[in-house]
Parts: C-alpha cells; structure tokens; sequence
C-alpha cells in the first residue's frame, strides 16, 4: 500500500507543489528582512552609541570639567584637563578626548555626568580612515552633539521618568 | 592573686572612648583623646594647631559622668577629660545629634561640588556621606555672599563657607595679621577682609588647608585637576634652608601643585607661600629644553655629546688657576660635592657658593642652629641682627611669633624698621653703615652687666677694643637683661650675613649670645648653604671666594644654577667678570638673556623636585628627596651631568655609576674659619640697603607669577625716609636716576636717616651698587 502511496506522490509531484506553495504563500507575507542601511531596526532610547557633548538652549556648553566621566570610566577611555575659561573664568574643559579603540560603551560617563553633557547618542555608524582618529576630540563631540540634538533630547525625554 | 595597683601618673586621667578604655592628660579634650586612640569624631572647626571656637557642633557625642549621662550632647573639642568619663561617640543619640548638625550645616552650603575645587578632598563631602542623611529635607532658598578678592594665591567662594572660622583662627593666631574676620551675625555672618583688601601675610596658602570645604581654594592650580588624578610625592622646600617638608602633587609628572607634609620639628603642618607656589615657577617659558652651545655668536640646540664636549673642551683650555666655579648656594649635597672633586681635577682652588655675601674676613659658612629650630618657640627673649625674619625664614618668624604670644620679648638691631607680625620690645633702627655699632653697644651693655671682657673670651683683640669703645643706652640694658632672663636665640638674618662687615656683626652677635646664654643662630643664605659648607664647597688653599673671583676676573667660568646678575651679591661686578671671560660653561635651569649673553655652553639641569638629591637644613638635618617630577625633554639631573662631563674630561672620582656609588664617595670637608674681621670704612652720604625680596630669592621665585604678583614682592623703588628725602630736595612718587637705572621714589618711614632702601634682585635694581655702599640720587 505505502509503496502505491508513494509512486503516485512522486508521478503527481505533490511534495514539489507543497514546497512551491510554502513560498508563494511567505511571496505575499510582509518581509522580515531589513533592507539596511536604507531601512533600520528600531532602536531603544537607551542606546548606547557614539558619544557626544551637549550645549544649552542659549548655545552654551554644558560641561563644566567635574571630572566624574573620566574618573569613572573603566577602560580610562576619557582624558580631560581644564583650566579657568579666559573669557569669563569659569570651569570649563580645555581638552575633552575619548579614545573610541578603549571605550567600552558601558554609559557610565553618562550616569555620572552631573550636568548631561557627555551622552551616548544612538549614532553606531561611524568609521575611521586614519590612524589617531579614534580619539574624539571636544569640538568633534560637541558638533556631534550640535548636530544630534533633537534626537538626544526626545530619547532623554523618553526616559525621563525611569532616571 | 589580689588586684594588681593601676599605676597612673598624676597628671593622667582614665577615660573611656567607645568602649575602648585609654588614658589622657588632664586638661586634653576629649578629641584629642578619640584621635590618638584612633576614634574618629567628625569636625570642622577643630584644628590642633588652632585655638578651640567649638562653633560648628559636629563633634556632639554622648557623654557618661560618674554613671549618669549628661542631659544633652557635649561638643568633644571643648568638653575637657575628667576621670571616670565614658564618651560614645557612636551611640544612638550621638548619631542623631551628628546628623542633625548635618543637616543644619547644609542648609545654606551650596550643592556645586561638581565645580568645585574642594570635590574629592572636601572635609563636608565626607562627613555628609559618613554621618548625613541621604536626601535634603531643605526646598528653600540658600544664602549666598558676594565674593572678595584676597589676592593671587587664594581663590574665594564665600557661598561654600560654613562659617567653622579655622581661618579667621589662623591669620589671628598663626600669621598674626588678623586679615580675616566675622562680620554680622546669625545666618548673615560673612568671613571675609572686609575692606576686600590682598590677605598679605607670607603664610596665606595655610587657610586652604586650614578650610574644610572650597571657601578658599588654590588659585594658581584652579580648576586645574581633580585630588583623584594627583600622585603625592614627597620632598621639600628649596628656597630657604628650612627645608620645609611637603608633598608635591603631580599628574602626568608636572608639579601642579604643592601642600605641607607635617613635620613637628621643621614646619609643623604649614608651609610658606613661597615653597607652596613656587613651582609655577618651574614651567617658565625660558626653561631650557635641550643643552645649548653658542657658535659664532648664535645659539644652537644640539645633542648633550656634542655640549659636554664643548664644555669639557672650555673647562680645559685655560690653567686650573685661571678657572672660578660659582655654585648656587641651594646646590645638593651630591653636586657639590661633585663641583669639588671637578674643580679639584681641574686644578682649581676658586670654588664658592656665597654669591651673595661680601665679607670674606672671617671665611665663615653656615653653621647650624644653636637653638633648634623648634625650641625657638619656647625662648623667653630674642635678638635679632640684621633680619627681616618674615621675609627671610616665614615659618622660623611664626616660631618666634608663638614665643611672642606667650610672653617673650623680641629685639631687634636692623637696617630698617621691618615689618614684624608682632611687637617688638625695642628696636634700634640705624643705617647699614651703623650696624656694628648698634650691636657694639648691646655688648657693651652685656659687659657692663657683669660678663666677662671680651678679652677673656679668645676674641680678637679689634673687637675687644671697639666692644671696650662702644656707648649703651637703658634700651640696650633691657635687652641684655632680657637675654639673661632664660632661654634665649639670638638670630642673625640675612640683612646681616650678607652685609659688608658681616664679620663684625657675627663675631659680635656670637659674643652676645655667648656671655648671655643664648643660643646662637645664624640664618643660612641658600637653602643648602649649610651643607655646602660641609662639604667644603668654598676656595681651597690660595682659592679666592666669591667675591674675589669676580673682582679678579678668571678667564673661565663654571655657573652652577647661578643666574647673573641676580644671584650675586654684586650684579655688576659679576656681569663685567662674566662678561671679559673668554670661555663660560653655565648649568642651568632657565636661560635668561643675561645668562645667554655671557654663557658659551648651557647645560639644562634639573631643579630639586625633579632630581634625586640631599640638602642640610638649618637643624643640621640632612634630607633627601627622590624626584617627584620630571625634567623637561633634554634636562638631566645635574649629578649625571656633572659625572658625564668628569668622565669626558677623564678626571679621578668620577668613576661611579650610580646615585649609591656618588653618595659612599662623598666626605665632609672641615673649613677653616679665620680671625679676620673686616675693615670698617665709612660711608661718605647714603648708603645702599640691600635686601633680597621674599619672592624674588632664587630663579625659580623670579619666575612663580602668582608669587610675583602678590603685594609682598614690592616694584622695585629707591625708599627713604621724609627728613631724608628732604635734605636731598626729592619728592615722594618721583623717578631718581640711580646708576643707569632709573627708580621711582618711595617715602618711607621705615628706612633709617643715612639709607636708601633698593631692594635687590629686581631687574631693575640687580646691577646696582652692592649693600652697603654709597649710593648717588638723582632726578631723573
């Protein structure tokens, strides 16, 4: 019996119709795949990505050279030094690097900043072409942060009740 | 076994501190008996070098007397020690009581830790994280005060002051100036100057110390790093022979800034401005970075190989006799003695560190102190000769002011009426050509009183017969009496180590302090000249001295850390010897255009905190440093400079390899003092006062801005007394014509009548006539 069972399946080709109709069923079914980098996954608002300093609405600077990123940063990624600013003697950075290479995106600088400044933005797509470009200085970070601002400040937003 | 007695000293008490049973001096605080047990109370006000105010309430604890607690809290820095008494510092009370005076603490302090200096080192962050609660309880508005400017060395932040008055305590107590005080009262009392006025004292950085929050922080190191990023490496101060212990606190191997390291028997637990802040000093724009040798008249940097050859080249050219090696009298221990065993190879006896004395009668080099240093603040009465003592040896003035405070009387014989931080009992102010008869008469007053002649005393016959000359008056009298009294220093300052007729002022002030019973010190000119001294560091047989080298020009030159022509007690005269030299070889730290002008080869050394070294203090205590620091680029310690170059110049004792090696080969070298006294010749009209301005002492000082920024180092003026001035037909604010530089004209009631005030060591002034000759004013 199981052998006619099986010589009609194979002259009516039944197992390759089933096959075929398994993928014109999954050829109208909304697609899983993303079509990076035109399309991206969702990301969280607590992404921790490439860093960034942010300014105030009125455009001043928000770090104020505490110290605490540097002091807690685990892979000593963070140099600062500061100084008096000329202008108005205020506290402020006057070198702000993060070496990239040591950085472990662990967010803590994040945490500890007193002020928001120093974040991590959701921005992971970046690349670097020469050597000594992994070390980010303060006017990269605060142009990053210039130029990501609105996404940093609805993700803050987001997560505000939870911080 | 019955009970053993319990023997106690009488003047012992038994307590009980958390349990932990301990005994204590009757009269001690209870914090003192917690601190030494190793129980520790929080506190802000108490400091134990400062009077008791007991007006922060931090250190509430409970306390049991005679089994019954007392009803309330008792502060432990004022409440006494009594037998019997149990302390808990830890109970439930005493904790609540601790947290309370917290939260009261807080109410009005500001929460700006992230910018402050004070951040992770601050006394409040750490007794609110041990003994606080965790949230604020406050939502009103907090206090602020506007801030003062006291200056270049303190940076204030009233708003962050808890009012614990540490370092109003201090400048009453300590520096004496009572700069600092409370004004209104309840939540409005403000510390401040008042007047908003330079806090001026010369140990203003200690009320940074002394503050528990960021009130007063650090200027020059503002902002600068973070307590967590420093490295603390010890060594001590450099720019008088002190030799204050201190920590230098470096990152990335730059001193950023530098803090007292206690030790009781030379600076307690402070540190004059000058050694705190001298190490801006250190990074100067014209530190040398690279070895430098002058060809055709430009200067070029190049490799230390091809420098030491051409200093070994120039050191050998001339004979041995027609070579001077002047040494910086704050050299180490290990490169002057290297500087010895040079010269010696070389054939030359012209060695000398006392660049900037002038009298050579005596061939006298800095001994130690007779009187220790921390004795003198137990001294009954004092003399001092010749001393700006403030300004001379800043924390050896605070010893004698603590003296002042309880009771002894301090007097003085100077070419000036210098400004002390307390009264004096009398004072002779005379003329830098009148010195020695002033001291003169104060020994006659002791041999009147009944001491021995001088004649007995094996003194030279001179000074016998000028004591047996002399007239005294009642106020010479008291002093002598006073001197009799008890313990009693007499102190002979730098005004006078460095005068022309040093010799008599020494032989003299000796002779009084020997029939008096005081002890005898004579402050060192360099803070290593002591140790020089020792190890001989001055002209060997036929040698000529500092002086004399440049007043008989050699025809080659080694400069030790010496920078012409304010390190000489005669800028001018060193500039024309230096000058007419054919061949200068200089080790230095910085190069200036004078020093550029006259040098042919510069060999960047390192200064003391970036090299290995050993210096002599006053006390005759000799201490070494390892290098904290790191020299800039090329600079080498100067010890392996000065061993490459006798290894080129193959000459003996330059065989060793390494520090270990250098200090077994380094002896003492006894030298000889003379009888010689100087010729006293008088002076025809107005002789020059010469003294070295606190910060203005050695090329690092020359270099601190913040230190040379501060009222204390005075522009540099020609000062005479109205009746003077007058005499001369010369008005107050105008510019005088003094050789070829041109000064402006200061009244001033402190010089004496026959004086013109100069103070040297400015650029303006360092190549004027030397101390004690006569000086030509007039309009410019």
């Amino acid at each position: 019996m199981s052998r006619i069972t099986h010589y009609f399946k194979s002259l009516l080709l039944i197992e390759l119709f089933k096959g075929m109709w398994l993928t014109i069923r999954y050829m109208f079914k909304p697609k899983y795949t993303m079509r990076y980098p035109m399309e991206h996954i969702p990301k969280s608002n607590r992404f921790r990505g490439l860093h960034a300093l942010r300014r105030y609405a009125n455009g001043e600077e928000r770090c104020i050279a505490c110290k605490l990123c540097e002091a807690v940063c685990p892979a000593l990624a963070i140099t600062i030094d500061s100084a008096p600013r000329a202008s108005d003697g205020q506290r402020r950075t006057t070198r702000y690097d993060i070496d990239l290479f040591k950085c472990i995106f662990c967010g803590f600088c994040e945490e500890s900043c007193p002020v928001d400044s120093i974040v991590e933005t959701a921005v992971h797509e970046y690349h670097f072409e020469n050597r000594g470009e992994n070390v980010v200085t303060k006017p990269q970070l605060l142009a990053i942060g210039d130029r990501f601002e609105a996404d940093i400040a609805a993700a803050r937003a987001q997560d505000a009740a939870y911080r | 076994m019955s009970a053993q007695p319990t023997g106690t000293a009488p003047d012992l008490l038994n307590i009980e501190v958390d349990g932990k049973p301990t005994q204590i001096r009757k009269g001690a605080m209870i914090i003192e008996a917690a601190d030494a047990i190793g129980v520790s109370i929080p506190r802000f006000c108490y400091h134990r070098k400062l009077p008791i105010a007991a007006n922060c309430r931090m250190c509430l604890v409970d306390v049991e007397m005679g089994g019954k607690l007392m009803p309330k809290p008792q502060p432990a820095c004022a409440t006494p020690v009594a037998e019997g008494m149990k302390v808990m510092t830890r109970s439930d009370k005493a904790l609540k009581f601790q947290k309370d005076v917290m939260e009261f603490l807080l109410i009005n302090h500001p929460l700006d830790c992230p910018i402050c200096d004070q951040g992770g080192e601050c006394e409040l962050q750490d007794v609110a994280l041990g003994y606080g609660r965790s949230v604020s309880r406050f939502t009103e508005r907090k206090r602020t005060i506007a801030d003062e400017n006291i200056g270049p060395l303190v940076a204030t932040e009233m708003t962050r002051c808890i009012q614990c008055t540490r370092c109003v305590r201090f400048t009453s107590e300590i520096a004496g100036t009572y700069e600092l005080g409370g004004m209104s009262r309840g939540e409005n009392l403000q510390i401040g100057t008042y007047i908003g006025k330079t806090v001026e004292t010369e140990l203003s950085g200690n009320i940074i110390d002394v503050c528990p929050v960021g009130a007063l922080t650090n200027k020059p190191f503002q902002f600068k790093a973070r307590a967590w990023e420093l490295i603390a490496k010890p060594s001590i101060g450099y720019h008088d022979a002190l030799g204050s212990n201190l920590w230098l606190h470096t990152r990335r191997g730059e001193v950023l800034r530098t803090v007292p390291r206690d030790n009781e028997a030379v600076n307690e637990c402070w540190l004059s401005d000058r050694d705190r802040y001298s190490h801006q000093g250190m990074y100067a724009a014209d530190r040398l970075h690279a070895p430098e040798v002058k060809r055709n008249g430009q200067w070029q940097a190049t490799t230390w190989e091809d420098a030491l050859g051409a200093a070994a080249e120039a050191l050998k050219k001339a004979p041995g006799s027609e070579l001077g090696l002047l040494v910086h009298p704050a050299t180490s221990n290990e490169e002057g003695d290297l500087l010895v065993r040079l010269a010696r190879g070389l054939g030359s006896a012209h060695v000398d560190h006392r660049l900037r004395q002038l009298d050579f009668a005596d061939n006298a080099v800095a001994t130690r102190f007779g009187l220790p240093v921390a004795d003198v603040a137990g001294v009954k009465a004092a003399l001092l000769v010749g001393s700006d003592l403030r300004h001379e040896m800043p924390l050896l003035n605070h010893r004698l002011h603590q003296a002042v405070k309880k009771g002894a009387k301090v007097y003085a014989v100077n070419p000036a009426r210098f400004d002390f931080n307390y009264a004096l009992a009398g004072e002779a102010v005379v003329a830098p050509q009148a010195l020695v008869d002033a001291l003169l008469a104060l020994a006659k007053a002791a041999v009147a009183d009944g001491a021995a002649a001088p004649a007995a005393l094996a003194a030279p016959a001179a000074l016998a017969a000028a004591i047996d000359g002399a007239a005294f008056d009642e106020g010479d009298k008291d002093a002598i009496a006073a001197l009799k009294s008890g313990r009693a220093v007499v102190i002979l300052g730098e005004a006078a180590v460095t005068h022309p007729q040093a010799s008599w002022l020494r032989a003299v002030a000796r002779f009084v302090a020997e029939v008096t019973g005081a002890g005898y010190d004579e402050l060192p000119v360099g803070a290593n000249a002591l140790g020089l001294g020792r190890l001989g560091v001055v002209p060997g047989n036929g040698g000529l001295d500092a002086h004399a080298m440049l007043a008989q020009p050699r025809k080659t030159y080694l400069l030790y850390g010496v920078e012409p022509p304010h390190d000489f007690a005669d800028g001018a005269l060193a500039l024309k010897a230096l000058h007419g030299a054919e061949r200068v070889v200089a080790f230095a730290a910085f190069a200036s255009p004078a020093l550029r002008d006259v040098a042919d080869v510069i060999l960047p050394i390192a200064l003391l905190p970036e090299t290995d070294a050993t210096l002599v203090n006053v006390d005759g205590l000799a201490q070494g440093v390892q290098a904290g620091a790191k020299a800039p680029a090329q600079a080498r310690s100067g010890w392996k400079v000065l061993r490459a170059l006798g290894g080129l110049l193959q000459l003996a004792g330059f065989e060793f390899d390494d520090l270990a090696g250098l200090r077994d080969g380094i002896a003492e070298r006894a030298v000889a003092g003379r009888d010689g006294l100087a010729a006293r010749e008088p002076v025809q009209g107005l002789a020059r006062l010469a003294t070295w301005p606190i910060y203005r002492g050695d090329a690092v000082l020359r270099r601190a801005t913040a230190l040379n920024a501060h009222p204390l180092n005075r522009a540099p003026a020609v000062r005479l007394n109205a009746a003077e001035a007058q005499r001369l037909g010369l008005a107050g604010g105008n510019p005088l014509r003094v050789g070829d530089a041109t000064l402006p004209l200061v009244i001033d009631p402190a010089v004496p009548d026959g004086a013109a005030w100069i103070e040297a060591a400015q650029d303006a002034t360092a190549t004027l006539p030397p101390y004690g000759a006569a000086i030509t004013l007039s309009k410019a």
